[in-house]
Order: structure tokens, then sequence, then C-alpha cells
């Protein structure tokens, strides 16, 4: 395992995530946890794959990782590791920092001991995610020092030396990234492991209890606490000046991957410029960024999403009485929406600068092809229960959905899927449409957003006798981010045997009067217990419980076992287009005149296409 | 010259791209130039389009510029045929033979194009290179080596700033040693099938 493995000094191919967790290791990590989600999952599956990797070579971790129920849980845990004087980091998604913010907000007045990387993994142009909300705010918000690196290897020194800067200002720190940082790899230099420090003490403090007196004494210091980190954003090596060509009256300012199209296109373009480079982009470096005001005529601002460099260069400029010239998304030159990437950064560079851009506007191919977007895998046991489903709920049911893989349940010929906020919110809107309309309801989440935020608005339900059917759809995993464990699994994220927890024995605490537990590969028994619950007056749930297909065949070749094939007997089909135009599992094609195959490719085995067909025409193969 | 190298790696999630594009970027640092390899994760896995881009030498992007690659190499034609903004007419373009037809055609009503005609215009923009990946995995001993038959067809159009062997050790040193012989075949089987073009 070249991560912990390879030498000191020794340069390795690593992912921007896997660079993290490296310098966190170099750092002497000692607690680290997380709630999976694109593009942040890696960092801890790396924690989680170390430790699995030592303990099968006999060795003890040097660290504690885990996959928490939330994110909110993942931060106050290392949060206690902290005040306890151990070093910890958290990693989420962007959208994970919505559900730990109550946390992360009064940790800021509050302050740590050990350091503490917090890690927001932000997604420009929503490659997996329901918004792009740029997290450098939540800085700014809530007073936090932040760090932005450019490249994989400036990721490992900024979680390396995050934790002395964290442990300097007694501040938790964030470190913010986006998808082409976290999916990105580059060749990394590798320092020390070092040695981690274990058991931590709590020492009790009344400033630790914030109630709204000690709260108001901590307000104060936290504005203090920012001013000492500006110094250091002055001094730090991660704000520099790159200086390309000849002196010139050019200044552009960019962070994180935003640098590397930069540099590549003023180089493309031949032209002087000085680039401000910001690896610490809260508080921002004002005199640095001062002496730049002062040294050009015009200053451009290339930055991803929301103009957060660009607001706070003019409010420096027009405290200075400058009258540089700023451009950027105010001038419309850049854009507040998606990513970035070459084509646009040079095009824009080129029109600011008015020089000729050497890209050539790409031609767009002639031939219509068809999409190919994510669906559900062959085989995957939600799309069982959406036939189920809908063989039994009436027309005008709404479907309140989730985030997971089964939101690709939106997608033609199933559409089972209406209404999506964020996570835990299927049940939560199921709750209001039962408020406000007289149609049925059913909700679907998966197993892990159950634990994660399902729960309340189940209580809500109950409590409210709320008429919703609200489905977990129990898969025994966390599939859409990697199969992460969660509080449903029966060990935890450093391979230790964990106590599992039945979504069925919780919903029952809760107070739910009508469960039903049911395996959605018996289609039909499936199809009535559904029927059950929305005859039931009051919450009821189901819980279609069935591992993820892509997990039980992965079990099945370890234990040699056989994964059987389907085929149909062309003599019995009578093309009547359920396998396609209803079930839509991606296995099945159209041959020539209509006829319907199987793609032995791509069949998972799993055969519940042997139940949706009418004339018995599916039947098993040969192994696989 | 310049000593900058981009390729953009396609196909359908499941292919094997992403390994792929990982193998490449080891092989660069074990060549001791530099490399910078940009993914797909997520929900864009789950049987959708895939890109990954490997850029080596002098770079700082990790994404490619507009009609600026050296080869594209894609497990699936149309795939080729999505990505091709990124071609000009010196680019070599590698595709696998063998379609594998998105559910939004037999679902969504859509269309699979007429292969002849992609191929047409993929020639028309850049250097089209077709190889049946599919059979020769298939005749290693494993279709999943699909992957590993366009690295050797990338390695045969001679893009790459370094020697093929290391790009072969780096395979065999990033998988199981008891598949190591069905790699070679497969990677061989790349290498010939360009040459025999």
């Amino acid at each position: 395992m070249d991560i912990i493995d390879e030498k000191p000094e020794k340069t390795i191919l690593l992912l921007g995530n896997e660079a993290i967790t490296r310098g966190a290791l170099e750092a002497g990590i000692d607690v680290a946890t997380a709630y999976p989600g694109t593009p942040s999952s890696e960092i801890a599956d790396a924690f989680s794959a170390i430790a699995k990797y030592l303990k099968k070579k006999g060795e003890k971790p040097s660290f504690y990782f885990e996959y928490s129920i939330n994110e909110k849980v993942a931060l106050e845990v290392a949060a206690a590791a902290s005040f306890s004087g151990l070093r910890a980091l958290t990693c989420m998604k962007h959208v994970g920092l919505n559900v730990a913010s109550d946390a992360f907000m009064t940790y800021l007045y509050v302050g740590c001991r050990g350091g503490h990387i917090i890690i927001t993994a932000d997604d420009p142009y929503c490659h997996s995610s329901q918004n792009e909300q740029d997290n450098r705010y939540f800085a700014l918000f809530g007073s936090a020092p932040m760090l932005e690196p450019t490249t994989p290897q400036e990721a490992k020194e900024m979680a390396r030396l995050g934790f002395e800067i964290s442990e300097e200002l007694h501040s938790p720190i964030l470190l913010r990234t986006t998808t082409r940082l976290n999916h990105a790899r580059g060749a990394v230099n590798l320092k020390k492991l070092k040695k981690s420090r274990g058991k931590g003490h709590f020492e009790k403090s009344p400033m630790l209890v914030t109630t709204p007196a000690v709260a108001r004494a901590r307000h104060p210091e936290l504005l203090k606490m920012m001013e000492r980190a500006e110094k250091i954003s002055e001094k730090s090596p991660f704000n520099e000046i790159v200086a390309i060509g000849k002196t010139s009256k050019i200044g552009i300012v960019t962070s994180g991957v935003s640098f590397n199209y930069v540099k590549e296109a003023v180089e493309d373009l031949r032209v002087d410029a000085k680039i401000l480079k910001l690896g610490m982009t809260n508080p921002l470096p004002r005199k640095m960024c001062g002496k730049l005001i002062k040294a050009c005529e015009q200053i451009i601002i290339v930055e991803e999403l929301e103009p957060f460099l660009e607001n706070q260069f003019k409010a420096m400029a027009y405290d200075m009485e400058s009258s540089v010239k700023i451009f950027g998304k105010s001038t419309g030159h850049f854009s507040r929406l998606y990513e970035y990437n070459p084509d646009i950064v040079t095009d824009a560079l080129s029109k600011i600068l008015k020089v000729k851009n050497p890209i050539s506007k790409p031609i767009d191919y002639k031939i219509k092809l068809p999409s190919r977007p994510p669906t559900l895998c062959p085989g995957c046991p939600h799309r069982a229960t959406y036939f189920a489903v809908k063989k039994v709920a009436p027309k005008e049911t709404i479907y309140p959905t989730d985030i997971g893989c089964y939101t690709l349940g939106k997608a033609p010929p199933l559409e089972m899927a209406d209404l999506l906020l964020c996570m835990g919110s299927n049940a939560g809107t199921a709750c209001g449409l039962a408020v406000s309309t007289d149609q049925k309801i059913i909700s679907f989440m998966g197993d892990s957003t159950f634990f994660h935020s399902g729960i309340p608005p189940i209580i809500d339900a109950v409590h409210h006798k709320r008429d919703v059917v609200i489905t977990v759809l129990d898969n025994r995993t966390t599939a859409m981010t990697g199969h992460q464990p969660h509080p449903g699994t029966d060990f935890d994220g450093m391979g230790n045997p964990a106590k599992k927890i039945l979504v069925e024995e919780v919903v029952k605490g809760c107070g739910v009067e009508h469960i039903e537990v049911t395996n959605p590969s018996d289609i039909k028994g499936t199809a009535e217990a559904f029927k059950r619950a929305l005859d039931f007056k009051g919450p009821a749930v189901v819980v279609s419980k069935a591992p993820c297909i892509l997990l039980e065949n992965r079990a099945k070749r370890k234990a040699g076992k056989k994964i059987p094939t389907y085929t149909i007997d062309q003599e019995k089909c009578k093309q009547c287009n359920i396998c396609i135009g209803k079930f839509g599992c991606p296995a099945f094609y159209y041959g020539e005149n209509g006829t319907v195959h199987i793609d032995e490719q791509q069949c998972n085995g799993c055969g519940d296409c042997v139940q949706i067909c009418p004339f018995d025409a599916i039947s098993e193969k040969e192994e696989k | 010259m310049s000593s900058k190298t981009s390729i953009v790696l396609t196909g359908v999630g499941g292919h094997g791209v992403i390994t792929a594009a990982n193998i490449l970027g080891k092989a660069t640092v074990n060549a001791d130039v530099n490399v910078y390899v940009s993914e797909v994760h997520g929900m864009a896995q789950r049987g959708g389009s895939v890109i990954c881009t490997v850029r080596m030498g002098d770079v700082s992007s990790p994404l490619v510029a507009s009609g600026t690659a050296d080869a594209i190499i894609s497990t699936e034609p149309i795939e080729a045929l999505r990505y091709i903004r990124y071609a000009s007419k010196n680019t070599k373009v590698i595709t696998d033979v063998n379609p594998v037809i998105p559910f939004t055609v037999a679902v969504g009503g859509e269309e699979y194009p007429n292969l002849e005609e992609v191929f047409k215009e993929i020639n028309s923009r850049a250097k089209l290179y077709k190889i049946d990946a599919l059979k020769i995995a298939e005749d290693s001993g494993a279709i999943i080596t699909k992957n590993i038959v366009m690295l050797g067809a990338l390695a045969a159009v001679d893009v790459l700033p370094f020697k093929s062997d290391i790009l072969f050790e780096t395979i065999l040193d990033n998988v199981p040693t008891k598949y190591g012989k069905i790699n070679e075949k497969a990677f061989k089987g790349g290498i010939d099938a360009i040459k025999s073009i």
C-alpha cells in the first residue's frame, strides 16, 4: 500500500483526497471522522483502508477513524478529540457542512486545543450534488481560517501544516477543496509519518460551556484570533506571487484549481503578468493584496463560483482609493456558474488582455448521439421495489425521494422521484404533502440516509399521525459513495465488529404502528406489503431489504460461487415491452425486428426479470 | 516542440477507464515525468459516460483544452465522438469498435447512430484507429482487460513521452500476480492491433 509503505522523499501518484489523508498522517493525526459524500469520500476511505491493512499485518493503526452517522456528529466527535488535546480531522462534502454548521459556528467561538482540520469538498458543476454552493462563505460567515490547495502535492502540505496553524491560532481551520482537486491525481513527494499523541486529557474550563455570557466573552476573542490569522496569512508560503514574463502592470488573483488554468493560459497567451496565487484565502493577506493593487493598472480575478475574492479586492481597492480596474464576474468576463476549464479561462483572459486566443473554438459533432446518463445498475434491488410500488399505487401518488443511488429512479421508465431537497428530506416533505394535499404519498430513502437524518421526520409523522408511507430501501451499505459501512452494518470503518442496528427496530421505537419488512426480490410479496401500507390510516414504514447487487456479486465471486445470467426464449417472447418499457433494466436491449435480448456482459444475475415476464420467456442460462 | 502530452480516456462506467488513467499516471511518475490526472467519480460511474484526462510534462492543468489532445482512447465508439472537441487533425483517436447501447435508446426512444457514420466523422477530424478491443481482451482470457488492450494500443501510436516498457511494467505492478499473464496478452494484443492496421 503505497500511501503508507513508501519511504519518505519518494514521489508517488496520489489522488488529491489520498494526499490529504497522507498529509494528516505526516502530522500525526489522532482522530479522523467523516460522513461519506462525493467528492470527499476517498479521504475517509483512505483512512479506513489503511486501518484495515495495518490490522491485517498485525499492526495497530496509530489513529482512530470512524464513519460517523452524519456530518454534525462527525464534527462533534472530532471537536471533542481536539478539546482533549489530540489532532483531529473531519471531512465532508460541501452540503455536509450545512448539516454540521450548527456545531461549526459555535465551535469557532470556543476554539480548539489539538489542531483540527475540517475539510469541505465543494462540487462546482454539481457533478454529484444537489447544488454548487460556495463554502468559502462559511469561512467568512463563521470566521474560520481557510486553506485552498491547487494540486495534490499542495493538498498534502496544507493538511500537514494546517494542524500547526490550527494549534497556533487555537482555532479549527477549513481546508476547502473542489472536485477537480479531490479527484485529480498528481505526483506527491512524501515526508516522514509522524507519531500520533495517543490518548488525550480533557481539561475542564468554564469557557467550554457556551452560555450567553460565555458566548459574549468568546466573540471578541474570535475576532482577535482572525487578526492573528491575518499575520499568518501575510507570511504564509501558500500565498505567493508567481511572475510570468517581464515586470508587468497586469495582476491576476486566483486560488485553488483555477490557478492551474490561469498559469497555462498566461503562458499560452504569451503575456506578462503577476499572478497572486492565494492558498490561504481567509483571512486574506491584506498587505500583500494591497501591494499588488498598488503595483497594477488592472487586476483580473479568476475564481470559480461566487465573487468571494473579487468583492474583497474591490473593498480593499476602495479603502486604498485606488483607481485600479478590476475584471472578473462583475465585468461579465467570468461566470458565477459551474466549473472553469482551460478553454473558459484562456478565452476570458484573451478578451480582457486583448490578445489572440490560440485555442480554436470546438466544433460540435454533426451526428446526434444518444445520452448516457448514470442509471440504476442491472440487478439493483431498488428497481424491483419501484416496480412493485407502481403495481399498487394510485396514479396520483407523490414520490418524495432522497440522496443516494435511488435518486436514479427518476429516469424513465420508472420515474419514481418527484421531490428532493437534501439528505433526509423525503420523509419531511412527505409529512408536508400529507398536510397540504389529498394525494397518496410514498417516500423513499436509503438505509444510510435513514440513520443520517431520516429518523426525526418519521417521529414527526408519528406524532402528527400523517397518512404517509415511508420506504427505507435497505441495501445494507452506503452504495453511491463507494459502499461505506453505517450503523446498519455489523462492522465499522476500521474493520472492527460493530453493533448492527436494524431499521425496523428503530422505527418501532419511534412509535410507528404499521411496519412492513419485505424482500424486493419477491416482487409480488413486496407489492402486497405496499398495498397494506397504503391501506393503513396513519404513518406506515416499509423496509425493503436486499443487499446491493454489486456487493452481493463481489461476495459471490470471492466465495467462488457462480453468478447466473438470464436469457430470453424467443419462441415464448411476445415482445410485450414490460421488461424494457416498464422495468427498465439496462441489460435488456432490442435486436432486429423488435426482438428482445439480454446483454450477458451487463446482466448481474438478479433474476428479478423472471418474475415480471408475463409469458415465462426468461430463464436462467449458465454460469458467468 | 511542446513538452506537453495530453491524453483523453473515455468510455462507459464499468469499463475500467479510471483504472487505465491511474495506471498511465503511475507509469508517467515511474518515467520521472511530471503528470496530472483528472477523473470522474461518484454518480458519474453508474453506467454513465466517463472521461479522464492525463497530462504529462510541463503542465499545470489536469484538464485538456479543446483541440489539444495528442490521443483519445475510448472503450466505446460513440464515446470517442462525444469528446471529439479535444481532437485536432493530428490527434490519434483509438476506439474499440463494439458499441454499448445506452438504456436511453431502448427506454427513451433515443437513437444509436450508424457506426460507419460515427467512424467517418471521427476520421474527418482526427486520425482514427479502430480495434476490436473486446475480442482481444476475450482472447487474452478476461473481458475486463479491455482497458489494458487500450493502453497497449496507446503505447503503439507514439505519443507517450516514455518507453512502452515502463507502461507495461507499471501494469504488472498494479494487477494481482496471478492475472499477470492475461494482462500481458491484453497489452501486447493492443500493440499488435495497432501495428496490423
